[in-house]
């Protein structure tokens, strides 16, 4: 990874990739980095394809426009992969992360993935309904993106959720979410 | 000695927080985008019981200004924040803000002005202001949002001053982007921006006043616009004394313009606001490949810090002013209009282009800024004239 690491957050709005976009933001914050975290701002629609930045360096950030040469790009959701052109600008020696039940092969011959580029794919939909309780898979996905990514550690990831979420939710549903970090740090597959 | 808390925040989290350390008595405000997360962490923090400040939900921009200079002609301690339409509505208060000399903080958070309707980030609605009579400042980030926030009380308060201020922060990019910020504990902000201790109140004061009097023919609203003229140019010293004081706290510094790469700089670009740092970023390439480019951004824009940029740009072989806004029918925008006029009153030749970048929110692209400063060897050599130009449009 080079200094300033660009991440590109597809979701659809509901799905809490602007959450993700800033969990992660704040995770890196915790372990001394400077940070950015913004949506693509816009009307917020339910179930509208959006995306939403964040990006991580360990020198003050000066840049403030769009990210349009991600080094990783995450898909919240694969019903956008014939939507949306995810790759658009992606570093040829990048990462493409997404929540999908498809296999890493199927996602590279679908999308036309180039073999520089890191496939890791996650059923974070699946993790989430079984941990969480609700089809909510931003925070599984956040843990696989750290697991593959390593731009912290799981665990720190984990210290920021009992933090940030402690402030907002009930123990249970902060267990939840620390469960599914787990469960998709161990399932998620890469290439 | 200061405690630091380092937080990923918005710059509207930012600006609630310094309207909550500053204590502030009064706070009247109508929610717009994007100025709407701003007073809506405020108006937590007052329910929460944090600050004990009489928030005036008011039902347009139009009475959240006019609540304001109430409280502020009564002795209170006021902001608000607004954005656009809602800056365009408190057009008739804002003379009489100024002309009544109450030292009011208004947060506005940057966004083009209708039509077509657009909520996004650009300078047309507080450069539609800027002869209000107000202090105007820019911020870049969040951060400095946050501290030209704070500085902004004690310079409209001094005895010396007593003039509104404007601290602008830009729409969604600086309002509602996350950054890494640092928030001074709550008594070393209360200690820095102490109470307002106004001398003409209407309420409290030492004698009773009377406040917005009528002054027609005959009376003395001429010589007072004079002396509102001579107010405004005299903050100056004022405003630097606790640009100064607040830098001591926290050791960031505060310039009416600052001065990136100038110093042996041939090619000079004038920007204010949130994408001075993408133009650095350009600007750093440019070097790596030769091209000896620097970066003047105004953080000052009323009073227009005239000496200071002449100084800045005087021996540059050209100029490229970046407005992110237009003044339809003059020769330049804003900005272009002010440098302009610098340059040509201290007598320096120094061509100019002027561009017009990123309105209504479009993305400011370092492709874009680049183009800006690779054609001003032409503008010095001749090749190109000295015009208005709309940078990036698509």
């Amino acid at each position: 990874m080079s200094d300033l690491i660009e991440i590109r957050w597809h979701a659809r709005a509901g799905q809490g990739a602007i959450t993700a976009s800033k969990l992660l933001a704040e995770t890196a914050l915790l372990k001394g980095k400077y940070i950015q975290a913004m949506p693509e701002y816009g009307p917020e629609r339910t179930g509208a394809p959006l995306k939403a930045y964040t990006r991580i360096s360990d020198v003050p950030i000066d840049v403030h426009n769009n990210i349009v040469k991600p080094t990783i790009v995450v898909v919240l959701d694969d019903t956008l992969l014939p939507v949306v052109d995810v790759l658009e600008g992606l570093d040829e020696n990048g990462i493409l992360l997404i929540n999908t039940t498809k296999s890493i092969d199927q996602i590279r011959d679908e999308l036309g993935v180039a073999p520089t580029i890191k496939i890791a794919v996650v059923d974070a939909k699946h993790i989430a309904l079984d941990t969480i309780k609700r089809d909510m898979p931003n925070t599984p996905t956040v843990g696989a993106l750290v697991q593959v990514a390593k731009m912290v550690t799981v665990e720190a990831l984990k210290e920021n959720l009992i933090i940030d979420f402690g402030k907002k939710f009930t123990q249970d549903v902060v267990d939840a979410n620390l469960a599914s970090v787990d469960r998709a740090a161990q399932e998620v597959v890469s290439q | 000695m200061a405690n630091v808390t380092v937080l990923g925040a918005t710059g509207n989290q930012m600006v609630a927080e310094a309207f909550r350390q500053a204590k502030v008595d009064v706070l009247p405000a109508y929610p717009i985008t994007p100025q709407t997360t701003m007073v809506e962490n405020f108006a937590k923090y007052v329910a929460d019981g944090r600050v004990h400040t009489e928030y005036v939900a008011v039902e347009s921009e139009h009475s959240a200004l006019s609540a304001s200079i109430g409280a502020s002609a009564a002795g209170a301690r006021v902001a608000t924040a607004t954005a656009a339409q809602g800056l365009a509505l408190m057009f008739e208060e804002l003379y009489i803000a100024s002309g009544m000399r109450l030292p009011i903080v208004m947060a506005n958070a940057n966004r083009a002005l209708s039509a077509p309707i657009n909520i996004h980030g650009d300078h047309s609605d507080v450069m539609s202001c800027r002869d209000c009579g107000w202090i105007v400042l820019f911020a870049e980030t969040a951060q400095e949002a946050y501290d030209q926030t704070i500085i902004s009380f004690p310079i409209a308060e001094n005895p010396n001053v007593l003039l509104p201020v404007m601290t602008t922060l830009d729409g969604f990019v600086t309002t509602h982007a996350m950054e890494r910020c640092e928030l001074m504990d709550d008594d070393t902000v209360a200690a820095y921006v102490g109470d307002r201790v106004p001398e003409n109140a209407l309420i409290g004061g030492p004698k009773a006043v009377s406040h917005g009097m009528f002054s027609s023919l005959g009376g003395p609203y001429f010589k007072l616009k004079k002396v509102q003229r001579e107010a405004l140019e005299n903050s100056k010293p004022y405003i630097q004394a606790e640009g100064d004081k607040w830098a001591a706290i926290t050791g960031r510094k505060f310039e009416f313009v600052e001065k990136w790469e100038c110093d042996d700089a041939d090619y000079i670009m004038v920007i204010a606001g949130s994408s001075a740092g993408n133009a650095r970023v350009v600007a750093r390439e440019l070097r790596a490949e030769g091209l000896k480019v620097g970066i003047a951004r105004i953080r000052l824009y009323r009073p227009f810090p005239v000496a200071e940029l002449v100084d800045i740009l005087k021996d540059a072989k050209a100029v490229a002013v970046l407005d992110r806004s237009d003044c339809f029918g003059a020769q330049f925008g804003p900005i272009g209009l002010d440098v302009a006029s610098a340059l040509y009153s201290a007598g320096a030749q120094v061509p100019m282009r002027n561009y017009i970048y990123g309105l209504g929110g479009a993305d400011v692209t370092l492709d874009a800024l680049r183009q800006a400063f690779t054609e001003l060897p032409q503008v010095a050599s001749g090749e190109l004239d000295q015009s208005l130009n709309y940078l990036g449009v698509r």
